[in-house]
Parts: structure tokens; sequence; C-alpha cells
């Protein structure tokens, strides 16, 4: 996306990071050894098998969860630092939209948690829906909606308070094929125009192809970092990349990198 | 392995949820025996645990038949008022104009004090008898169980139609097979809830005339004639109906529910 | 359209009852229909079907013209103006008992919520207390009510009618409450914790709006049995100018003038509709909150 400076602190940094749950049968390692840099304004993608470990990855750089072990830098501050102080937007895969809140209601929800003005948000609201197309339907609530639109709301709103880094747990896994092309051409677009560097966990080779800098390939038992894939494949993101051959090339090499690993189908979490 | 939530790091031992509640009811006896025998500061009505249970054990043979009184009333009603809900949800899930019509009317009574038509039923079905104290149980029994088992009839998932359908299934079958095992758990649920209704509906509804025996009646006339400890003794009795309704109702309703579809 | 044709069925439904009763009176056996009755004992074997004559169920014409009668002769006023103005001291002391019982239910279910410890200990207590008949504890309010108000603190009667409402009315709101505030997703959650939003942040913009679809029927539950707990209340205090009593005095005339309890009757039976319907518009106003999420 934007250039990389190597003098700016990067967005994530992971050293030795690993998570371990205790269950009634054991402590199962979720994540290990994780090393990884995403660099100021870098689009980074985690793809891997069920198990993997890339939510767990994206939750523990999110404070959801903590690390069991390594260390882990937002900004240069911990975890905990860096969402306290609001440097990340999240999104997930289900839009998580409160249904009792309009569109415009949704996207103000973090200006309202923090502070924000009634006039500034009003603004801002207005700046949001025209970045992601729906400026005519501030006024609906969710349920009217179509998913792909429940979408839009909830990247719109993750950019609400102009984060530096984007967390985005499958957001178009529940979508369908057409809807999500779309959406990963307006990410790519939005992305570029905020010089955000943005966490994309996905189940779909092609979509991590498109989307981003470096692919993170990763596999379960114990959900560990595998590889790591250059793209190579510029700043500018059209929908004519999805028909060139450097495209297919680098979907074909996460491929084979994908199922380097033992790909066993561990139950889903 | 599966992997299961994790509570977090603020988990609690499972056996507090035990612990707990009896932790709780050790500490209300004992703020009870303080302000009763040790600080003496509880109104006459208001005896000690001790007190009680000495009426308790003397009395236990009258406590017992009128105990038995009002819990038989409450268990006629609670079967009648089953019945008659399980036969009308079944013609109201069956036609849309009883629906219609049945509809609102079961509403209004499940906000209505049906205690209140006590002295009416009583007329009715004759002020000498138990009848009238039956008929309020059974209509306070009927409601949850309609519209439970009214639920329990239309939960049918689409996709459990379509296979029976496209295999070839009768609706008698289809009834058999998939309506009936996908309302039972309404049903017994809808029965647990009315266990409770029922008797505390047969023993309110004794305050509202009928003859002069059941364990609301002796309440009333121990607490007004000032024997405190009796009437709470009795009061012991009529929470031992409603825990045992409970209890057998909850059994069933865990029993049935364990395989339910979901 | 469809609105008009359920308020026809539902106006229907009434007419059937009516119906009913009157085609019972007519056909219906004037003694009842016994079951299993022994010889000589009365009240034996169980009755299926009410007696039919007149005296035991009055003909509905009869319970109508009497509404206009005279309450007890002489100057008295009609009876159905007798019955408006005790069902509303009623309804006034019932609507106490619910707003007692709504916040005393809230409270409790808030601190549930917010502590497992609190939910484990005391919720068992709270569905236990459910199965004490409200007969005990009338007799004891009324006495600590009496010393209290001896005492120079003014606490009249219908004061103990009330806090006995709304003993019966906190109980469906604590446990809706508990069940509503816990009820947002996950993902809500995390989104909460994300924008790190502390626990007041997060009760008042997602775990009570989340819990209005919850409160709701607990709120109307708590209101039919607030009325329930001052009808009762009453007759057992023995309050005078409530419905309860009226219901008592009438039904013990009810061999020499039977269709005047039936005044009452009515009475009570418009004030259940009207409290929950009450609360139904208190839904209306928080329409916007029972909208579920729904997907594409």
């Amino acid at each position: 996306m934007t250039t990389v400076t190597t003098t700016s602190i990067p967005a994530v940094k992971a050293e030795g990071v690993g998570k371990t749950f205790p269950t009634k049968g054991g402590d199962v390692v979720a994540l290990t050894g994780v090393e990884l840099e995403v660099a100021a304004g870098e689009f980074v993608s985690l793809i891997g098998p069920s198990g993997c470990g890339k939510s767990t990855l994206l939750r523990l750089i999110a404070d959801l969860d903590e690390a069991s072990t390594g260390t882990l830098e937002i900004f240069g501050k911990p975890a905990r630092a860096a969402r306290v102080d609001q440097d990340y937007g999240i999104a997930f895969q289900q839009s998580g939209l409160l249904p009792w809140r309009t569109v415009a209601g949704n996207m103000a929800l973090p200006l309202e948690l923090h502070g924000v003005g009634a006039a500034d948000r009003v603004t801002r609201v207005a700046e949001l829906a025209e970045l992601v197309g729906l400026s005519d339907f501030v006024d609906r609530y969710p349920d009217q909606l179509s998913g792909g639109m429940q979408q839009r709301v909830a990247i719109a709103r993750a950019l609400a308070e102009h984060p530096r880094l984007l967390l985005m747990d499958e957001p178009f896994g529940a979508l369908d094929e057409m809807t999500r092309e779309y959406l990963q051409s307006e990410l790519a677009r939005i992305a570029a125009e905020t010089a955000a560097a943005v966490v994309f966990v996905t189940h779909s080779i092609p979509e991590a192809v498109f989307l981003s800098d470096r692919v993170v390939v990763m596999s379960p038992r114990p959900g560990r970092i595998t590889d790591v894939i250059e793209t190579g494949l510029g700043a500018n993101r059209a929908e004519a990349l999805r028909e060139s051959p450097e495209y297919f090339a680098k979907v074909t090499e996460v491929r084979e990198a994908l199922h380097g690993a033992p790909v066993e189908r561990a139950n889903e979490r | 392995m599966t992997l299961r939530e994790v509570q977090g790091p603020t988990a609690l031992p499972n056996w507090l949820r035990f612990v707990a509640p009896v932790v709780v009811g050790i500490l209300l006896v004992a703020v009870w025996v303080l302000a009763v025998d040790v600080l003496k500061i509880a109104p006459r009505m208001v005896p000690g645990p001790a007190a009680i249970g000495a009426e308790l054990a003397l009395r236990i043979g009258i406590i017992g038949d009128d105990m038995l009184i009002t819990g038989t009333n409450a268990l006629v009603g609670l079967l009648f008022g089953a019945l008659l809900g399980v036969v009308l949800a079944g013609f109201a899930a069956a036609a849309r104009p009883i629906d219609g019509m049945l509809a609102p009317l079961v509403a209004a009574l499940a906000v209505v004090p049906i205690v209140a038509l006590t002295p009416i039923l009583n007329t009715m079905f004759g002020a000498s008898s138990q009848f009238g104290r039956q008929a309020v149980a059974a209509i306070a029994a009927f409601i949850p169980v309609f519209i439970n088992v009214l639920r329990g009839l239309r939960q049918t998932r689409p996709v459990h139609r379509d296979l029976l359908r496209a295999s070839g299934a009768t609706g008698w079958q289809t009834f058999r097979k998939l309506t009936l095992p996908t309302a039972l758990p309404y049903l017994v649920t809808g029965v647990r809830i009315a266990a409770s209704l029922a008797v505390i509906s047969a023993l309110v509804a004794e305050y509202f005339g009928g003859p002069a025996d059941g364990i609301g009646t002796a309440i009333a006339s121990y607490a007004k004639s000032g024997r405190a400890a009796l009437a709470w003794a009795y009061v012991a009795g009529a929470i031992a109906i409603g825990l045992l309704f409970f209890l057998v109702t909850s059994l069933l309703e865990r029993l049935v529910t364990r395989r339910s579809p979901v | 359209m469809r609105r008009w044709t359920a308020v026809a069925w539902g106006a229907a439904g009434i007419l059937a009852v009516a119906v009913a009763w009157e085609l019972y009176k007519f056909l219906g056996p004037a003694d009842g229909f016994v079951v299993g009755a022994i010889a000589g004992e009365t009240g034996s074997g169980v009755m299926l079907l009410p007696r039919a004559h007149d005296r035991a169920m009055p003909h509905l014409w009869d319970m109508v013209a009497r509404l206009f009668e005279s309450t007890s002769g002489g100057d008295t006023p009609p009876l159905i103006v007798s019955v408006a103005s005790a069902a509303l001291l009623t309804l006034g002391i019932a609507a106490v008992g619910w707003a007692i019982g709504v916040a005393v239910g809230m409270l409790l279910g808030l601190a549930m919520q917010r502590w497992r410890l609190v939910e484990w200990g005391l919720l068992p207590w709270i569905v236990v207390s459910q199965t004490v008949p409200l007969i005990a504890f009338a007799p004891v309010v009324n006495v600590i009510g009496n010393q209290i108000d001896r005492g120079g603190f003014p606490w009249p009667q219908w004061v103990s009618v009330a806090v006995i409402a709304s003993y019966l009315a906190f109980f469906p709101v604590a446990i809706g409450a508990l069940k509503g505030l816990g009820s947002p997703d996950r993902i809500h959650l995390d989104l909460m914790r994300s924008y790190a939003a502390g626990y007041r942040s997060t009760l008042l913009r997602l775990r009570l709006p989340a819990a209005v679809p919850y409160l709701l029927p607990a709120l109307r539950l708590a209101a039919a049995n607030a009325v329930v707990g001052a009808v009762v209340a009453e007759v057992s205090i023995g309050m005078r100018g409530g419905i309860g009593r009226m219901l008592i005095q009438l039904a013990g005339q009810g061999s020499s003038d039977p269709a005047a309890p039936w005044g009452p009757t009515f009475g009570s039976i418009a004030l259940g509709l009207v409290a929950a319907g009450s609360v139904a518009l208190v839904g209306l106003a928080l329409r916007n909150y029972r909208r579920g999420e729904a997907t594409a």
C-alpha cells in the first residue's frame, strides 16, 4: 500500500508470542513462537485452516485476550495501553451492529463513548458514511440492511476515530462472492486513503493475495506461523488485478505454502 | 481434544455454585435467630425457628390433613388444567379461527387475578365442596400449558417438514414422528410452570370462601388468633407442597428435554 | 386488514363464551355433574360440570342489570360506580407495589448479573421465595406497619398492601433483568471492550438496551402479579375501599343476591387488563429496542 519507512514505529511487533488455554482435558496450545512485524501502513493477512491460531493472534493484538508468553507491542506500547488509547479499530465476521441504533447511531458509538461532541459526531458520521458509500442509508436500522451493507457500516465504525491500525477478523466471511469482491476493492481503497496498517484474518486465499502486502501462512497444532509471502503486487489494487498472471502465481504460491504444512481438519472453534 | 471456552482469569470454582446458596441460607437463619431469640426485636408475629419447629412436630397430624386437602386441590386442578390446555392447544394449532378466538381470551386470562373468580366459582360448584378451589387451580394451570403447547406445536423446523414430506409421510405420520416429539419439551415446561401456579392458586383461593379446611384458611385463622408459631408451621407445610410439585415437575422436564430437538 | 380480522375473531371469542354460558344454563344439569360421588357424602367425588340454576349461574342480562342497581339498597350508588372506585383504589395501590417491585427486581438483577457469586447465592432463594404463599406475610407486614405507624412514622394500611404486592412483582423483574442484562452476545461485548468502555458505559449502551425484550414481558407479568397481590392482601388485612374486600362482602350475600358478586369480579378482570395494558404502552414507546439483528 504505502511505502514502508524503516524508521517509523511498527504497528505490530510480536516476539515469541504464545497463548495456551487451560481446558478440562489438559492445556491447548493455540499459539506458539509467533514472530511478526507489521509496519505502519502495511496490509498483512493471516491465513490458515481452522485452529491455526489466526483469530487468537488477532484477539491478542486487540487485547481481547492476554498472551501467555512473549511480548506484543502495538505502536511501541503494550496491547492493553494501545486499547485504552484507542489506537486501533476492529471489525468482526458478524457485523456486530447494535440493532436498536440506526446506521448513524452505530457509526457514532465509539465517538459517543469517547466524549466527542455532538456537532463533531455528526460531521464525522457524514464523512464515514460517504467513505463507505452509505450516505443515503444513515437513518436505516440494521434489520433493514443487507449483509454487505451491515459490514460496510461495521468497517466505517472501525474507522471512526482515525485509527492507525485496523484489525479485521474474517469480515467478509458471511457474504456471497460478488459482494465479497466488491467489498475487497472498497477496503483496499479505504486502507490506501487512510494509510492505516491492517491485520486481516481470512480463510480465502484469493482474498488474502488481492488485499495484502504480505500473506502470513499459519498452521495448527500447535498454532504457529509457517511462512510469510510477499505479494509484491503494488499499491494500486484494481479489479483488473484479479485477472493478471502475477496474481495467479502468488495465489498458487500461497496455496502450496498452505498445503505444504500438515492440514488436519481440526474441530471448529 | 475440544477447546472449551475459558471463563477468564476470574473463573469461579464450580463447587461454589452449591455452597453459595447454602451459605446465604445459613446467614438468613442466623439473622432470623438473632432478631428473635437473642435481640428480641422481632414482632410477635415472627417467632423463632425453634418455636416453629416445635409446633410443626407437635401438630404434624392436623397440618398433614390440611396439606392433603390443599395438595389434592392443586393436583386435581393441575391435571384438569393441563389436559384442557393440551386439547385446546391442539384445536388452536389445527384451526386458525379457533386460534383467533382463543388467543385474546387466554391473553386476557393470563393478566387477570384468577383467584378473584373464586367466589363465583364457589357459588357455581357449591361452597361446601372443594370444587371451586380446584376450578381456580385448573384455570391457573391451563394458561401456561396452553401457551407452551401451542408454541411447541408450531416449532417444527421447515427443514424437518420438508424432509418428511419428501419421504412421502402422511399427515398423521408427520404428526406422530415430528410434531409431537417437537412439542413434548414445551408441554413439560408448561406443566412445570403450571404446577407452582396451581399450588399457590389452590391455597390463595381458600381465602376467598369455601369450606373451613385447607392450609390457607388455617394460616389465616391462626394468624388472626395470635398463634403465630402454628401459623408459620402451616406455612412450612405450604412451602413443602410447593417444593414437592416444583421438584417433581422439574425432574420430569429435565428427563424429557435431554434429547430435545435443537 | 389483518389487524381487523384479529380483533373480529377476538370479539367472536368473547361472544362464543357468552353464548356458551347461556347455552349451558339452558341445557346443563341444574345440580351439576359429579363423578365418583359417594351417596350421602356431600362434596365427594369430582364435579365436572357446574350447577346451572339461576342462583349458581345468573343470566348474563341479570348480571348487567345488577350493575346499574344500587350497591346495597337505599341511597347507595349504583354497583358499577362502587366497583369502579374500588377498582381504581386497588389499581393505585397495585401500581405503587409494582413500582417498588420493579425497583427491587432491577437492583437484584443488576447485582446478580454483575457478580456471578451473588447470582449463585441469591437466585435459588429468590426462586424459593415465590413458593411461600402471600397469606403468610400479609398479617406480619400489617403488624409491623402498625408498629411503625404508632412509633410516629406514618404507615397507613394501604402501604402494607403495596409492600405485599411488590413481593409478588419483584420476582419476574429480577429474573427478566438477569437474563436480559446477560443476553448480549460475545461479539458485542468484545466490541465494547475494544472501545475500552467501562462497566457503566457497557451497561448503559449495551446491556440495558439489550435487556428490553426480556424486561417488557417481565414488567407485564409483574403488573398482573401486583394486582393479584394487592387484591389478596386487601382481603387478608381487611382493608376497606378496595376491590378485594368488596369481593368477599358481596360473595357473602351470594345466596340472596346472586348477580351482585359479578360486579367486583368484572371489576377485578378490568383491573388486570388495565394494568397489563399500561405496561404494553410502555412497550410501544420502547419499540426500537426490540429490533432483532437480521442477516441478509
